[in-house]
């Protein structure tokens, strides 16, 4: 599934990522985690191809093909999902109206048919129903005066319909009370498939409680500093992040 | 100083330009060096209408300046729907036109007013009197569809009467010096104004959203929004001056102008104003220019949406609003129809 290799990223002069090799097989749920300023935003930004982050070595591939040289449309068209920390309010544009666009221009890039309305609307009326939304919330603009539970329940709903392969979780637990992430959690795991993998990315370990990982890594200083199983992530909790910071210096 | 004194006279010195004040952003004088002849008679265009597919009751053509009538009235009683087309047939001259129409109490009536200009390079003046009687209900749907090299001013007076509803939706392409003045005289007594805009410029196109709204008395209502997208090295003015006189108490004003650059080059020139002299009122402007939201951009991209369309939808949104407060049905779906028209061009 998503194969990166020595993956070196610089925002501006400043090198953020040095370094960075990891692989995600299909079916597989892996956390990184690690201290603020680590590169985790970075990494993810970087997969959805992100103006600003400049890759300078190494490469980053999902079933063999390059991701690095596309544009973020297209990473999407190929089953890359990027969930934001902080989903974006897109004002004037109806929620229904926007996963539309995104759901036929990412199958127009496949070549494959569009969703005709009708199709789109049943579609969507079964993912909401699932989430437990309101449909009449989807006819309001693109998360304009939502909550942030609700924002991060709308990346749910949109990962339900657009049905990527790779999903990145970018600290989808921040600004999210206990129901809230019990929610959105459950919306997550309901995405797990054998030819689906998540990347997980957050700093505190609640949310593997609810999303459990197959692997946990440690970033520090744009590197994975270490790996293992989901044990990793309760010691982590215990100790801290400072046994990694000399590893990382 | 006038556009249409120094038609009437040739007289470029008639022309007002930048150090007149109202002028100051639109300076005909600087386009405009010499008064070109005067535009021969000439037959409507063959082609269709801009907004051709909303149904009228009533045609007025005015081609360079000249129509077969100089007075409409409305019927009372109907909701009514009047097509007023104004056409330049003409290269390289001038002219002038004017225009009275009258709704006695209780009428009813929508104007799809559109511009156009078949051949290139014409000056135009065009002026409109619009007088309501009580409790009559207008809906001004102004689309200025014109060439490039235009030079295009038009004005409108409007006299309201008490319990009257005007409501006004300006759509500006631009042209060489496009300019849109209304002039409201608001009487209060619960009458109610909306003066709405738009524009959409490319090229090197200009264009100008003037309005004075003056409530000489009590209880009126005026809600005003402007919206434009510049791009290239057009550029937007908008002047809009609301005067709340002595004695208007109770007057409810607001005053909303939004533009989006949508590339360096491209400039907005604002000028929201409020005059109150007045002690009970509720007032209010509010007036931004920036440019689109590159997160909202890359969120979009991020889903699966080539950016060209992201920016298009982010477009159409954004001036959608303006759009949606049209009343008249048919007339909202053209002019919805034709600012997506318009917007492929822009993006």
């Amino acid at each position: 599934m998503l194969s990166i290799k020595d993956l070196h990223v610089s925002i501006g002069e400043k090198e953020i990522i040095k370094g960075l090799s990891l692989d995600v097989p299909a079916g597989e749920v892996h956390a990184i985690m690690g201290p603020n300023g680590a590169g985790k935003s970075t990494l993810s930004y970087t997969l959805a191809g992100r103006s600003g982050y400049a890759v300078t070595e190494g490469s980053a591939t999902l079933n063999g093909e390059d991701l690095l040289g596309l544009d973020p449309s297209e990473r999407a068209a190929k089953g890359v999902f990027l969930s934001f920390q902080y989903p974006l309010e897109i004002p004037g544009v109806p929620t229904l109206t926007f996963i539309r666009a995104a759901l036929n221009a990412q199958r127009k890039t496949r070549g494959e048919p569009e969703c005709t309305a009708p199709q789109f609307l049943k579609l969507a009326r079964e993912a909401a129903a699932k989430l437990k939304m309101d449909f009449d919330m989807l006819k309001r603009p693109l998360n304009v005066g939502f909550s942030g539970g609700e924002k991060k329940r709308m990346e749910i709903l949109q990962m339900a319909i657009l049905q990527p392969s790779f999903l990145i979780l970018d600290e989808t637990d921040s600004g999210l009370d206990i129901d809230a992430l019990k929610i959105v959690s459950e919306g997550v795991n309901a995405m797990r498939a054998p030819d689906r993998a998540m990347l997980v990315i957050t700093h505190y370990q609640r949310l593997l409680d609810y999303i459990k990982p197959d692997r946990v890594h440690v970033l520090a200083g744009g590197r994975i500093v270490a790996s293992g199983g989901p044990e990793l992530a309760l010691e982590l909790e215990a100790k801290g992040y400072d046994q990694y910071a000399k590893a990382a210096a | 100083m006038s556009l249409v004194t120094a038609i009437r006279s040739g007289d470029a010195a008639q022309l007002p330009g930048r150090r007149d004040e109202a002028w100051r952003y639109s300076d005909l004088k600087g386009v405009l060096r010499a008064m070109p002849g005067a535009s021969p008679e000439a037959a409507a265009p063959a082609s269709a209408a801009p907004l051709a597919e909303v149904a009228a009751d009533n045609e007025i053509v005015v081609v360079n300046g000249r129509s077969v009538v100089e007075r409409f009235v409305a019927a009372p009683g109907l909701a009514r729907t009047l097509r007023l087309r104004v056409a330049a047939v003409t290269e390289g001259t001038a002219h002038s036109g004017l225009l009275a129409i009258e709704l006695p109490e209780g009428s009813d009536l929508t104007i799809i007013e559109t511009f156009e200009g078949v051949d290139a390079g014409y000056v135009s003046d065009f002026a409109l009197a619009i007088s309501m009687g009580e409790g009559a209900r207008l809906e001004r749907i102004v689309l200025l569809d014109e060439p490039a090299d235009a030079i295009s001013v038009s004005a409108a007076q409007v006299e309201l009467s008490a319990g009257a509803k005007f409501r006004q939706t300006v759509i500006a392409s631009g042209a060489k010096l496009q300019r849109h003045e209304t002039h409201l005289h608001h009487p209060g007594g619960g009458a109610d104004a909306r003066l709405d805009g738009l524009y959409l410029l490319a090229g090197k196109r200009q264009s100008d959203l003037t309005s004075v709204v003056t409530h000489a008395g009590p209880d009126g209502t005026t809600a005003q929004l402007a919206k434009g997208l510049v791009q290239g090295q057009a550029r937007a003015v908008f002047q809009g001056k609301i005067v709340v006189e002595e004695g208007a108490d109770g007057t409810d004003a607001r005053m909303g102008h939004h533009a989006l650059l949508l590339n360096d080059g491209a400039e907005v020139d604002a000028k929201p104003e409020l005059e109150i002299y007045a002690d009970d009122v509720s007032c209010a402007h509010g007036n931004t220019v920036g440019s689109i939201d590159e997160d909202a951009l890359f969120y979009m991209r991020s889903r699966g949406i080539p950016e060209a369309e992201a920016r298009a939808l982010l477009m159409e949104a954004f001036v959608g609003e303006v759009v949606d407060r049209i009343e008249h049905e048919p007339a909202r779906d053209a002019v919805r129809a034709w600012v997506a028209e318009r917007l492929r061009g822009l993006s």
